[in-house]
């Protein structure tokens, strides 16, 4: 829900222009892949280039664009065409062509493998290193310096300039592990300051750490509207602040649409019980039968069911509204993702990027 | 639904051979609970249990009277009559103390205390991803030697590694047979930087180019490391090695916990299968938050076309019953998405059960809202059992 305090609002753009990298996290089960994948795509639109990268090997972008898995490697697997989520932002203007969306799978051993060739060419050293197990070993054991190529290789994409000096993409978007992480995940800086305090190890995570912290970067949490998924993520934004690190915005998952309010459900419960069997009757629920006092005993087993369900709604109701106000007293911009029943499929996933460009989230 | 296939938890809980219950589950299906809600059930049935738990939601840990991590086993009040001769204990798992003590256990004081204060241990047990699943187990094995509790129910990290403790002593193993080790172990043992004919590879090669990336503060720290932590190996080992065996053997149960969604089932099928490669004891599968109605009758479709009629004919009456029409066109609206919802769930579970159709299954009735006392573990533990008529 586009707040009228949010930043993008006042300046009539997107709220996170000027963000080149834009990390996603959240609880378990609350659907961060599938937010991550559509912000993808919202970014994407008027003709943009974006990346979307996956740290944990769990394959979900491939799963969720309906491909096979995923290489090492940036391959485009969306194309969004002008105009797809309505039209242009004026902010922007120069838009036009189609939009493309890549993904990466990283894989820590050949990211390692990598980033060791290109810093030290080491030629006969490395098939060395790796003859002996280093990778896995110091991946293992150093997970510190796991999480700095990870990071270090979203930094390098979202940095990364072409020949004709404009950059690779215009927006990198990274699908992080869950909240509980988090920081630790980002904060590769004092992950690795406890190993090493000099040495291309530390200068690569210091490299990395600025990037992190700059204001290109931006952490959004998604949440569903429930306590668990709420709590963290408001101590997850607690975290990421404790830690420096740029918070970006609340993505709410999978929001049903309020059917009846609390008041009309007190209302059936209270002194309404015999207009509502009455409706039902009128409804045709009651049968054809000619006597009203049949067509009416024809409903009383579906009152208490109906008002129970009710009840129940109402209940759930209230409670998402006390998780919105627990959200909104951290004063980020928020935004809000319809439940699509049945599941996630392509259609759906471009269907959240139009929600999330209507709301101002790219 | 064939009796057969249905999962009593009351009869495994009552069981006195079963003696630990495994829950494992992607994260969000509400995992923690239902471990919790198990272990209170058994309490107040009549057995000595302790819960483990990895990493739970404040208001849950609340519930069961745990407000610090203190890797202990602690009583919870409530729980159980005083009468009866079952009794509760939870306990959060504190991963970096399990591990010191482990460290502690397993070398002499002087070498202990190199370890602990050595930075790559540091990192690796605060940090490392799979630190939390092997520690896991190896609570596990401590509190079955107790022998204090006859039943132990144990939470796992939510992670799509949790499954990785099954793992552990392989990893051990190729960990410490790893040439890396040897190779870093050379200078030290052999007091000199002569080239490993068996892996012709230069020692010196692969220690200088190390030293290039890591600088060479890191990797004496590194080899300081290996070195302290060699004596070790063999005692960790073995005891992943026990802790494995246990899990296979009579006695132990284990719990997939999902929820009747695509992913989370999806997840579901990975652990049984994985389970069953290494013939883990699968007791079956426990399905959260499933919806259900006491107004089955009454189809989608007509709810739907009800409350149309009543929304369409709501301006012909005086404006008491027009409300009731609103109203009662609302309820229909809430009972067909209601409808949808138990239909798309029950697709998706018969979709898993077509593929798994010797896994037994317990569904649990969804409720509004979470979990915040012991009573409220209590309502979970009789829907687990089919118990509770609310």
């Amino acid at each position: 829900m586009a707040g009228t305090e949010e930043p993008g609002d006042a300046r009539g753009g997107p709220d996170w222009e000027g963000v080149r990298l834009h990390v996603v996290s959240g609880k378990g089960g609350t659907g961060k892949t599938t937010v991550a994948a559509a912000l993808a795509l919202a970014l994407a639109a008027e003709g943009r280039r974006t990346l979307l990268i996956e740290v944990e090997g769990r394959q979900g972008i491939a799963e969720l664009f309906g491909i096979s898995a995923l290489p090492y490697e940036e391959r485009k697997v969306a194309a969004v065409a002008t105009g797809r989520f309505g039209p242009p932002s004026r902010a922007r203007g120069t838009g036009s062509g189609t939009g493309e969306v890549f993904a990466l799978a990283i894989d820590t051993e050949q990211a390692l493998l990598e980033y060791l060739d290109m810093f030290y060419k080491l030629g006969r050293a490395g098939k060395a290193l790796q003859k002996v197990g280093f990778v896995d070993f110091a991946t293992t054991i150093a997970p510190g310096v796991r999480d700095v190529l990870l990071t270090g290789k979203a930094c390098e994409a979202a940095r990364r300039k072409g020949p004709d000096g404009r950059r690779a993409y215009d927006a990198v978007v990274m699908d992080a592990p869950p909240t509980g992480r988090l920081t630790r995940f980002l904060n590769v800086n004092s992950e690795v300051a406890g190993l090493a305090r000099f040495g291309p190890i530390y200068s690569q995570a210091q490299a990395v750490m600025g990037v992190l912290k700059s204001p290109e970067t931006a952490v959004h949490l998604v949440t569903l509207l429930e306590e668990m998924p709420v709590q963290e993520t408001v101590d997850g934004f607690t975290e990421l602040r404790a830690a420096g690190l740029p918070v970006g915005g609340v993505m709410v998952n999978m929001v049903r649409p309020p059917v009846l309010d609390a008041a009309a459900v007190a209302a059936a419960h209270g002194d309404h019980r015999e207009e509502v069997a009455l409706a039902l009757v009128e409804a045709g629920l009651g049968g054809r039968s000619r006597t009203a006092a049949t067509r009416r005993a024809a409903v009383e087993p579906l009152l208490d069911p109906l008002l129970d369900q009710a009840r129940e709604h109402a209940e759930r109701v209230t409670l998402e509204h006390e998780q919105r106000a627990d959200l909104a007293e951290l004063g980020l911009p928020s935004y809000e993702l319809p439940l699509l029943s049945g599941g996630v499929d392509l259609g759906g996933l471009y269907r959240l990027a139009g929600e999330l460009k209507a709301q101002g989230a790219a | 639904m064939t009796s057969e296939r249905d999962l009593s938890v009351d009869r495994l809980i009552d069981d006195p051979r079963t003696r630990i219950i495994v829950c494992c589950g992607s994260g969000g299906v509400g995992k923690t609970t239902t471990a919790a809600a198990i272990g209170l059930r058994a309490a107040e049935r009549g057995r000595r249990t302790v819960v483990l738990t990895i990493d739970p939601a404040r208001r849950l840990a609340q519930s069961m009277g745990l407000t610090e991590l203190d890797n202990t086993p602690r009583p919870v009040k409530g729980a159980a009559g005083p009468d009866g001769p079952g009794e509760l204990h939870a306990m959060m798992l504190d991963m970096k103390r399990t591990f010191d003590e482990v460290v502690i256990a397993h070398a002499d004081p002087e070498r202990a205390k190199a370890i602990l204060e050595n930075p790559f241990y540091q990192s690796l047990s605060a940090g490392f991803a799979g630190t939390q699943e092997y520690m896991a187990m190896e609570k596990l094995g401590q509190l079955r030697a107790t022998g204090t509790w006859d039943l132990i129910v144990v939470d796992t990290p939510p992670s799509r590694s949790a499954l990785d403790f099954l793992d552990a002593p392989s990893r051990l193993g190729s960990f410490l047979d790893g040439r890396i080790i040897r190779v870093l172990m050379a200078p030290a043992k052999v007091g000199g930087r002569g080239a490993m004919k068996f892996l012709n590879v230069g020692v010196g090669m692969v220690t200088g180019t190390l030293g290039k990336i890591f600088g060479s503060q890191l990797l004496t720290d590194l080899q300081t490391f290996v070195a302290a932590m060699d004596s070790m190996f063999g005692g960790f080992r073995e005891r992943a090695d026990r802790t494995y065996q246990l899990l296979k053997a009579e006695g132990t149960a284990f719990l997939v916990v999902a929820a009747p969604e695509r992913d989370a089932l999806r997840e579901a099928a990975y652990f049984v299968d994985r389970l069953a490669a290494d013939e883990m004891p699968l007791a079956g599968l426990v399905l959260n938050r499933v919806h259900g109605t006491g107004a089955p009758q009454l189809t989608a479709e007509r709810a739907h076309a009800a409350a149309q009629s009543l929304e369409e004919n709501g301006a012909d009456h005086e404006s008491e019953q027009a409300e009731a029409d609103v109203l009662a066109a609302g309820l229909l609206r809430l009972h067909a998405e209601r409808m949808e919802v138990m239909v798309r769930e029950r697709r998706t579970r018969d979709r898993f059960v077509s593929v798994y159709p010797d896994v037994p299954i317990v569904e649990v009735p969804a409720l509004a809202g979470d979990v915040h006392d012991l009573d409220g573990l209590r309502q979970i533990g009789r829907r687990l059992s089919g118990t509770d008529d609310d």
